[in-house]
């Protein structure tokens, strides 16, 4: 099986002001599709920069990123956010819905603006969806007027209407409670077995990192040795 | 239509400031309008006081006559036998309502007592009403002309102390340097004008050339007037070419056409009014681009998140840019709207108070303000055109926001 990311050696290099921020130093894996996988470690760690790279909304300084068979640093800003909108979900920390847009209208945009799709079958997928999600009820409702669990299914199904390759979740529970942080990571789990996206998330919550198929661990921008409870399946660094 | 949707939604969540901005650029195309309005209506009033009481639209002399027009020579008029050939080709202008034939000539006008110049404008008196349908309304005592009658400019007839059917002696040279008299009944008082001849007197043409002893008629100038006075510049250049023909035995050009603008100083503030509606104008522009640059800069800030998101999510750069384009738009249409439709109300509110001015020696002068539906399109055009381009830098920015930036921001 084609792997659906490979990283090979991946340095990220940052300028701030007269500083050198080395984000990321020389990371390599593989993923392959239908994986559920966490990249975990400390603030600062480079988790984030990590998925910035993987869904081509940054290129790296050197090495070699290789996302759906696309060598995502030789796109520019244009092919990129193609790309991003064609094979790349993405699900944020604070949900970043679109607030002038209802709950159905928010899933529907990726479908109107990124990938334009027909009215009848943009519908159809909106309402499965939401139903999926377990959001239908809300979905008349603005996103200030439902609840941050709420909010993140809204994100989740977003970013899953173009039925992209892989979702992106970059600290997806950090603004939740523990109950709704599990249901959020089952429902996420639940939906790449339905579906077959792989999903990877960012978190440094123990409690989340446990439902993950694979477990990667940064610090200081290197991806650590795999141990016995970080490699719970068949993962680690390569 | 999406993005057009999001941008509607977009303003509708900031109401105070779109509400604002709205005002701003309202206050602008009400400002425009109205000036527009009343500077137009004090204009065509004042050409029409003008045109209508004095100088036609168009007058035609004798070629090199308007450059020697302060001295009325007599030698330079027109002769009999042209004024047939003109009288045929005015006929056959079909956009001419009317022309009269007038003798110009610089007297001595005399109660018995005291004497004074007076110019006077020697007329046939039904033409005369035909082409300035206003003079007659300049009578402020006594009744129009008949022949054996005079009717005396206001300050003249003041400072002689002549009223109505007073007998007051006209005394004047011919061209052969001749002087003659003729005694004159005063018909009426007429109120002075601004412009070229608003100081003239009037007696008919038969009187002055008894005075002036002419055995074949021969006229200073011929005065027009055009159905419409838009159509002005047509049929003067088809009024030249007809006349261009006629050669005196020299074989120089008999006739020299002049529209009333070349006749009246008052074309020179006419031209102002126009180039003060441009300098509003303007300021309208600034200040729509000026708010627009403002309101999208602001939103470009506020929503750097948002677009960073839009952006992440795999939205297109010309997409972004049209969101702000239609936020500008927007704002645009809805400012052009309100300012129409208050302008508009304020136009016909002026109006309704018969407001009146005074010019020269004219008062109660009332205006009329309106304002023509193209004039409300262009300043509209105007308005939205500047609000797109208020918008572009803005819009521009927000597309080329990196996502990654905008999301930490």
């Amino acid at each position: 099986m084609e792997p659906l990311v490979v990283a090979k050696n991946l340095v990220k290099i940052y300028q701030a002001g007269e500083i050198e921020v080395r984000a990321l130093r020389g990371v390599s894996f593989e993923i392959n599709p239908g994986q559920f996988v966490s990249f975990t470690g400390p603030s600062g760690s480079g988790k984030t920069t990590l998925l910035n790279l993987i869904g081509s909304l940054d290129v790296q300084t050197s090495g070699e990123l290789v996302v759906a068979g696309q060598h995502v640093n030789q796109l520019n800003i244009r092919q990129r956010a193609n790309f991003r909108g064609h094979n790349i979900g993405i699900i944020f920390q604070d949900f970043n819905l679109i607030p002038v847009l209802t709950v159905r209208e928010n899933v529907e945009y990726p479908l109107l603006m990124v990938k334009p799709t027909p009215a009848a079958e943009r519908s159809k997928i909106v309402t499965k969806l939401l139903e999926q999600v377990g959001i239908a009820e809300q979905a008349d409702k603005f996103p200030n007027q439902i609840s941050g669990g709420q909010k993140q299914r809204v994100a989740i199904a977003r970013a899953l209407s173009t039925a992209p390759k892989l979702v992106l979740a970059d600290e997806p529970t950090a603004n939740l409670d523990k109950a709704t942080s599990t249901r959020i990571i089952d429902l996420m789990k639940e939906l790449k077995n339905q579906l077959g996206t792989s999903f990877i998330f960012s978190t440094h919550d123990p409690r989340v990192v446990s439902h993950a198929d694979i477990i990667y661990v940064l610090e200081d921008g290197q991806l650590q040795t795999p141990t016995a409870e970080n490699t719970m399946d068949h993962g680690g660094a390569k | 239509m999406e993005t057009a949707r999001i941008a509607f939604r977009n303003l509708y969540r900031q109401k105070r400031r779109t509400g604002l901005t709205v005002s701003i650029i309202a206050f602008g195309v009400v400002a425009v309008i109205l000036f527009t309005a009343l500077a137009g209506s004090f204009k065509n009033m004042m050409i029409s006081q003008i045109t209508d009481s004095m100088l036609g639209h168009l007058q035609v002399h004798r070629n090199g006559y308007v450059e020697s027009l302060d001295t009325m020579p007599l030698n330079l008029v027109i002769e009999e036998q042209h004024i047939d050939q003109l009288k045929k080709i005015l006929g056959e202008i079909k956009e001419i309502e009317g022309y009269t034939l007038r003798i110009l000539l610089a007297t001595l006008l005399s109660n018995y007592a005291d004497t004074t110049n007076i110019k006077l404008s020697a007329i046939e008196p039904g033409n005369e009403k035909l082409v300035t349908p206003l003079l007659p309304g300049r009578i402020t005592e006594g009744k129009f002309l008949e022949k054996g009658q005079i009717l005396l400019p206001n300050l003249v007839a003041r400072g002689l102390e002549l009223g109505i059917g007073s007998e007051a002696v006209v005394i004047a040279t011919n061209v052969d340097g001749s002087v003659n008299g003729t005694s004159l009944i005063v018909s009426g008082i007429v109120e002075t004008a601004v412009g070229p001849s608003g100081k003239y007197g009037y007696i008919h043409i038969d009187d002055a050339r008894e005075l002036l002893r002419m055995e074949s008629l021969q006229v200073s100038e011929v005065a027009i007037r055009l159905k419409d006075a838009e159509t002005l510049t047509p049929v003067m250049k088809k009024l030249q070419t007809a006349l261009e023909g006629i050669k005196d035995d020299k074989g120089k050009p008999v006739f020299e056409v002049h529209p009333w603008k070349a006749l009246s100083p008052f074309n020179n503030i006419a031209n102002m009014i126009d180039l003060m509606t441009i300098f509003i104008q303007v300021i309208l522009v600034t200040i729509v681009l000026i708010s627009i640059m403002n309101v999208m800069l602001m939103a470009v800030y506020e929503r750097t998140k948002e677009i960073g998101t839009i952006a992440a999510i795999g939205t297109m750069p010309s997409s972004i840019m049209s969101l702000f384009i239609f936020e500008g738009l927007f704002l645009g249409i809805a400012g052009a709207a309100v300012g129409n439709i208050t302008g508009l109300i304020l136009v016909y509110a002026v109006k309704a108070a018969e407001m009146t001015i005074s010019f020269g020696q004219s008062d109660n002068i009332l205006l009329a303000p309106q304002i023509s539906l193209s004039t409300m399109l262009a300043t509209t055009f105007i308005v939205i055109l500047v609000t797109l381009l208020g918008a572009v830098e803005p819009a521009y920015k927000a597309s080329q926001l990196d996502p990654v930036d905008a999301l930490r921001n």
